[in-house]
């Protein structure tokens, strides 16, 4: 269980596994009418198992572009894409399903739940994807649902929940099907900052499990929850640093 | 704190994983039911909007069935009405049983007579392995009947030999036919149509009253049971059936228009026994080679050939008819599904973005459309089931006729109406870019 008012962690750097996501030469276009927009201009990206990474960059910066991209919710225009060594670029929609359905867990900066499902019903979606049979769901999403320390507000509805709750619900969504990477979009972005701290801390201690963390924000204290900041700019990287 | 089993579970995740992929059948059924458990949420939460649209498949569902109900009826009161007269039976006639263009060439055959039935049976009985069995003289008149201060008028008066019991298509509901004795003697004895009894006697039974048809008196020696109209064009329940002997006394010939029924042998040889009653009819007639038939063989089949195209076209016009509002209930959860999917763009991107694959989403929308139409579908068939008791318990002739198959068939329509109006937007929202439904307000 975590309490949710331990906000404060003592700052671990864990050493990095495997190769998990390997970007080389992305890039992404648009087409708005006439006008042609370079979204991503050659990003060339390497993320490791376990590493906590923060993605900033002002609007327009190609952020959420890439975020799609690694969240095989887009594919590149050009350039190499491979996810746990398999080439996502070349992959069709029903391939990048099951990659998201298995190996990423998106958490949204508007908690994106179902409204008139139980939070345990929220949790098992995923499950019902990757098939699963009706009572591991409920098992699984029930351990998850205890990880985020909502063990005792299964049953309620997105509706009875606070922000942060529902957020929790939505982090444990994303953790059930035990993915590869957590992958958030301005996680605290509608909380308000007590909240948002929480959260981080909940992404803290993920961490430290050995789970693999991308935020993407626009916050610098958020970013500062990372152990490596990646800076966008044009659709370029600006700077990869890691975080002290 | 948080255990510390990631690692354990990771293997344990990956085994399951093994474990679904092997049985890919098993993964469609649990996103089945879960489709279902949503449509049923769906429904449940926007209920108005769902049991207006419902309305539309519920009109379409009970215009279709009543419909069908009643072409049914049509088709069973048509086939009731042709037993009657018989598919072992020829009809040899003056005109045939058809519309003819060339009237002249048959207005001056001469007529049908009684007579002929005795001859025709006598070449039937020379004639070694005949498809005949026996001719059957009829003579029919419409009179005015009469008993007590009770009185009719226009009753068939259907004048027949005793021979006319081995094809006669009619239950006795009392008494008999008159026999050979009575029917050679031109006894005035009479067999009462189940109308005619029930008009002249009410409840008391009919049996050996006297009854005077134009002014002769009668005597029942039996009441037949009810046998309903046919088409709907006259009744055999308003007849009365006497000895031909004394129908051409009293009744007269003046008009002249006999028929004589022949009785098949073996109804699955038909054609074969009609080549042979014409040719016993054209030695009867004395007619010579080369000279053109002067009668005609009629049977149950003429009429069949005249009313299908007339049965078949009130069926089409009336299913098309129903059918628009059935097309029209359609449009609507056509309607509804391109709003569920507009509403639901976030819903369907976080879905995606969860890994729902485009089946998934397809089959999700889908079984909504098609939930709604069997609802609808179940609430229509229960009313036209409703109407159906209704109309039998108000009118009892017409033929009116809630059967299984309609239950089928309603549901058959309901899904179909469901998938084909449900597809196209439920193919839209499974093809949905997840990054634009994602960030659709």
């Amino acid at each position: 269980m975590i309490s949710p008012a331990a906000p404060t962690h003592e700052r671990t750097l864990r050493p990095k596994g495997d190769l998990v996501i390997e970007i080389e030469g992305v890039s992404k276009l648009y087409t708005m009418g006439e006008e042609t927009i370079h979204a991503l201009r050659g990003v060339d990206m390497k993320i490791f198992r376990n590493e906590y990474l923060a993605i900033m960059g002002p609007s327009g910066s190609g952020k959420s572009t890439l975020m799609n991209m690694l969240g095989c919710l887009d594919t590149p225009t050009s350039g190499h894409y491979e996810f746990n060594e398999r080439d996502v670029a070349a992959m069709i929609d029903d391939e990048l399903a099951e990659i998201r359905n298995r190996e990423i867990g998106f958490v949204f900066q508007t908690f994106n739940l179902l409204p008139r499902a139980t939070s345990l019903s929220n949790v098992e979606l995923p499950l019902v994807y990757a098939g699963y049979s009706p009572s591991e769901r409920r098992q699984r999403a029930t351990e998850a649902l205890e990880k985020v320390g909502l063990g005792d507000r299964m049953h309620h509805k997105p509706n009875e929940l606070s922000g942060g709750q529902r957020q929790r619900v939505a982090v444990a969504r994303a953790l059930v099907n035990k993915p590869s990477i957590i992958l958030a979009d301005e996680p605290t972005g509608n909380l308000d900052s007590k909240t948002g701290v929480e959260i981080m801390g909940l992404f803290e201690d993920l961490y430290e499990l050995g789970n693999t963390i991308i935020v993407v924000t626009h916050e610098e204290e958020i970013a500062l929850h990372a152990r490596r900041i990646v800076r966008l700019r044009d659709g370029l990287i600006e700077s990869d640093t890691p975080v002290q | 704190m948080l255990d510390g089993s990631f690692a354990c579970e990771m293997v344990s995740s990956r085994v399951t994983l093994l474990f679904s992929k092997k049985f890919p059948m098993l993964r469609l059924i649990y996103e089945f039911t879960e489709s279902i458990r949503i449509a049923f949420a769906q429904i449940k939460a926007n209920a108005m909007r769902s049991v207006l649209t419902a309305l539309g498949v519920i009109i379409g569902i009970v215009a279709v069935t009543l419909m069908g109900t009643a072409i049914n009826g049509i088709d069973r009161g048509f086939q009731n009405s042709l037993a009657m007269l018989g598919d072992d039976v020829l009809y040899v006639n003056k005109w045939p049983w058809r519309n003819v263009e060339d009237w002249w060439n048959y207005r001056s055959r001469p007529r049908i007579r009684p007579e002929h039935a005795v001859a025709l049976n006598r070449v039937i009985e020379q004639t070694p392995n005949s498809l005949l069995e026996v001719a059957v003289p009829v003579m029919g008149t419409r009179e005015s009947v009469k008993s007590g201060s009770q009185q009719i008028s226009g009753v068939i008066i259907f004048g027949t030999s005793d021979s006319y019991s081995r094809l006669m298509s009619a239950d006795f509901k009392s008494g008999r036919l008159f026999n050979e004795t009575e029917s050679a003697g031109g006894r005035q004895v009479a067999v009462l149509g189940y109308d005619v009894a029930e008009a002249l006697f009410q409840s008391r039974p009919a049996m050996d009253q006297t009854v005077l048809i134009k002014g002769q008196p009668y005597t029942v020696i039996g009441v037949l049971a009810k046998q309903g109209s046919f088409l709907g064009m006259f009744s055999f329940d308003a007849q009365i059936i006497v000895p031909l002997v004394s129908f051409k006394k009293y009744f007269g010939t003046r008009r002249g228009g006999g028929e004589l029924r022949v009785k098949v042998t073996d109804k699955d040889r038909l054609a074969d026994a009609t080549d042979e009653l014409i040719g016993a009819m054209r030695r009867v007639r004395g007619q010579l080679p080369g000279e053109r038939d002067n009668f005609s063989i009629n049977q149950q089949q003429a009429f069949k050939d005249q009313l299908e195209p007339v049965k078949s076209g009130i069926a089409m016009a009336g299913l098309f008819i129903t059918g628009l509002s059935l097309f029209v209930g359609a449009i609507g959860i056509m309607n509804i599904t391109f709003v569920s999917v507009k509403e639901r763009t976030k819903e369907i991107g976080t879905r995606k973005a969860l890994g729902a694959r485009r089946r998934t989403i397809l089959l999700q929308f889908l079984i909504e459309a098609v939930a709604i139409c069997m609802i609808g579908g179940l609430v229509g068939l229960g009313l036209t089931f409703g109407l159906c008791l209704g109309i039998q318990a108000a009118m009892p002739s017409l033929p009116i006729v809630f059967s299984m198959d309609l239950v089928n068939i309603s549901m058959i329509v309901a899904v179909t109406t469901g998938v084909v109006s449900g597809f196209a937007p439920a193919w839209g929202a499974s093809r949905l870019d997840p990054v634009v439904a994602l960030r659709y307000e």
